[in-house]
């Protein structure tokens, strides 16, 4: 369902069913909803079965960077020896993405279920949870279910009776976005600053504690148990488009918009559909403006081209942008959009963690240049000038924090150059005092 | 409403002058470091049992240790210097490697807050939605005046927040662990209400 709004007969909400149903949440709740199947499923399989199943499916990341997850598991090096970790990735912090919280709050038992299964798959005898730290319904909730697990024997030393020992620990972070950066994570797991490591070596390599260590997203996790259980050919049989983008997707869907909510829909969705039909369109009087599809970390669509997008990792690109982790955040005729680009300029320079120096220096200055724009003092050199710090935040870093400070900056120039000019020309009053 | 260096983390410049001589029990008297009051350690009885647990989930002492800042945090309020060097004896690291890590997370306090820490989400998705007025009813209404202040009373201290996660919902606040999704400016009295 479009939680918190009724179903929408165009929504396929395979992970979002039971969002809103407070018995979910339980064991036996989840138990009475097919839960566990998939997981007592598993157990009877090889390792490399599950992971071949994920392959056929074509699962893709759900965080934002969209790597086949079969493919992920199969690169963790086989019975080494060494301890072997799963993470997963509740860090939930894109600005526009609040899907991941909704599967913890409403059906745990999801997400403990296919960590579980990665888990086996992969060889790990442990999974760290790794949730923000502000997400506190979450982390208890998060926290009972997995105790009632425990309890039930789905998952701890003997998971139903196998013999294989899954245990799953809550990390709570403190207040940190780029610990949604997966190496990043993992240095924050070990007590660290949360600083991005230089790839390579690989987590599937030298991940966590130095050890081979696989880092999925919660809705990529939550995922497998349907998988598991009608097959890697009935998820890949999900896909209005392209065939390389299956299954289905959560689109949360905030900004100005009559029904924002998290939507579950099959791949290749037209995003019209979307936002006209399942969420009840603009607010009454206005008109769409922009959109920006993946989180605030991609390049913003103007209305024509979300309007002519089709919902899936290629369709995206095909219209200059990408799906991300699919937080779309939608802006009508009012928005400022200076204003709210500086907006999220100012969010990536507070979140860079500052260890390099094209990030550090780039998204600071990047701030600065659109608060003089936003103040009246904006000059015609303050084009070229945001443009290069944008190519120099662009590629040249360990992570692609800078990279996602840039996307809207330069998208934001390339299509709304008029609302800058409006600003340096004086033509619009200044938004803020001068600086 | 400035960013930029001084913001980012790594620099700590957060931790402003005037709070760093505060001792923990010390502040209710007036006093700025002249009455310190003796430590007591965070991690004994109870407390020190849960933190050896926690030396059987993680394979280092060192993993243990944003877990074990929030056991300060969540006993004190905050995280004083003392406590640092308290959580740096017990997880055999040095102070100064506790500090880095301290000041690099936001949630963690450097200095003491009000009874009730609030923070508003005012990134973009709130920020088109309203956040800013959520931001000056909350200002006004408890009294801080400005974000990062500490109400006169001592009960609020009101800071924006980047992103929590709940777009759909503008615009969450958290009070202390109390997630609270939909709020408008009309609303702020009778949430504040409920804080003592």
């Amino acid at each position: 369902m479009g939680y918190p709004h009724p179903l929408h007969p165009k929504e396929n909400p395979v992970l979002s069913k039971h969002f809103g149903d407070v018995e979910a949440r339980t064991f036996d709740g989840w138990v009475k909803r097919g839960g566990y199947e998939a997981l007592r499923k598993v157990l009877r399989m090889t390792p490399d079965a599950v992971v071949e199943e994920i392959k056929t499916s074509g699962l893709r990341g759900r965080g934002g960077a969209g790597f086949p997850t079969g493919l992920k598991w199969s690169l963790m090096p086989k019975a080494d020896g060494r301890p072997h970790y799963l993470v997963c990735n509740a860090d939930e912090s894109e600005p526009g993405t609040f899907k991941d919280r909704e599967i913890m709050r409403w059906t745990p038992h999801q997400l403990i279920e296919g960590c579980a299964i990665a888990a086996y798959a992969i060889g790990a005898e442990r999974c760290y949870i790794y949730i923000r730290g502000e997400f506190t319904e979450p982390l208890r909730i998060m926290q009972q279910a997995i105790d009632e697990a425990i309890a039930k024997g789905a998952i701890g030393t003997n998971v139903f009776g196998s013999g294989k020992r899954i245990e799953m620990i809550i990390h709570r972070g403190a207040g940190a976005y780029i610990c949604g950066e997966e190496t990043a994570m993992l240095n924050s797991i070990e007590g660290k600053r949360g600083n991005p490591r230089i790839k390579p070596p690989y987590p599937a390599q030298a991940g966590v504690f130095g050890m081979p260590t696989t880092i999925n997203n919660v809705e990529t996790l939550a995922a497998v148990p349907h998988i598991i259980m009608r097959g890697g050919e009935w998820y890949k049989g999900l896909s209005l488009s392209n065939p390389k983008s299956t299954g289905t997707k959560l689109i949360s869907v905030c900004g100005h918009i009559q029904k924002p909510g998290n939507y579950g829909v099959t791949m290749g969705t037209p995003l019209k559909e979307l936002l006209y039909d399942m969420c009840g369109g603009m607010r009454p009087g206005r008109t769409l403006k922009a959109v920006i599809p993946g989180g605030s970390s991609v390049p913003i669509m103007t209305a024509a081209e979300a309007e002519d997008c089709l919902l899936d990792y290629e369709g995206v690109v095909a219209k200059g942008s990408m799906l991300g982790s699919a937080g779309m955040i939608v802006m009508d005729d009012t928005t400022d959009m200076v204003y709210q680009i500086w907006r999220l300029a100012r969010f990536y320079a507070h979140e860079s963690c500052a260890q390099c120096t094209q990030c550090r220096e780039g998204t600071a200055w990047s701030v600065r240049i659109l608060e003089r724009i936003l103040a009246g003092k904006g000059k015609q050199e303050h084009f070229q000038l945001l443009l290069d710090l944008s190519d120099n935040m662009t590629g040249k870093t360990i992570c692609v924090l800078s990279d996602s400070c840039a996307a809207p900056i330069v998208s934001g120039i390339q299509k709304f150059r008029h609302e800058f000019e409006a600003y340096i020309q004086g033509a619009r009053e200044p938004a803020m005092a001068g600086v | 409403m400035s960013s930029g260096a001084a913001g980012q983390r790594g620099v700590g410049a957060e931790v402003s002058g005037s709070h760093r001589g505060v001792p923990e029990h010390g502040s209710a008297h007036g006093g700025h470091g002249t009455e310190t009051a003796p430590y007591e350690r965070v991690f004994q009885g109870e407390r020190l049992n849960r933190l050896q647990q926690l030396f059987t989930v993680y394979p280092t002492k060192q993993a243990c240790l944003l877990p074990a800042l929030w056991m300060v945090q969540e006993a004190r309020g905050w995280i004083s210097e003392p406590a640092i060097g308290e959580v740096a004896e017990v997880l055999g690291l040095t102070p100064a490697y506790v500090k880095g890590v301290v000041t690099f997370y936001t949630m963690y306090h450097t200095h003491p807050v009000g009874r009730h820490f609030i923070q508003v989400c005012t990134t973009t998705p709130c920020n088109i939605c309203g956040a800013d007025d959520v931001v000056k009813a909350l200002l006004e209404q408890t009294g801080c005046g400005e974000l990062g202040a500490t109400s006169p009373d001592g009960r609020f201290t009101v800071m924006e927040v980047e992103c929590l996660g709940a777009c759909g919902f503008p615009t969450p606040i958290l009070v202390g662990d109390d997630f609270i999704e939909d709020v408008t400016p009309e609303k702020v009295p009778g949430i504040l209400q409920r804080y003592e």
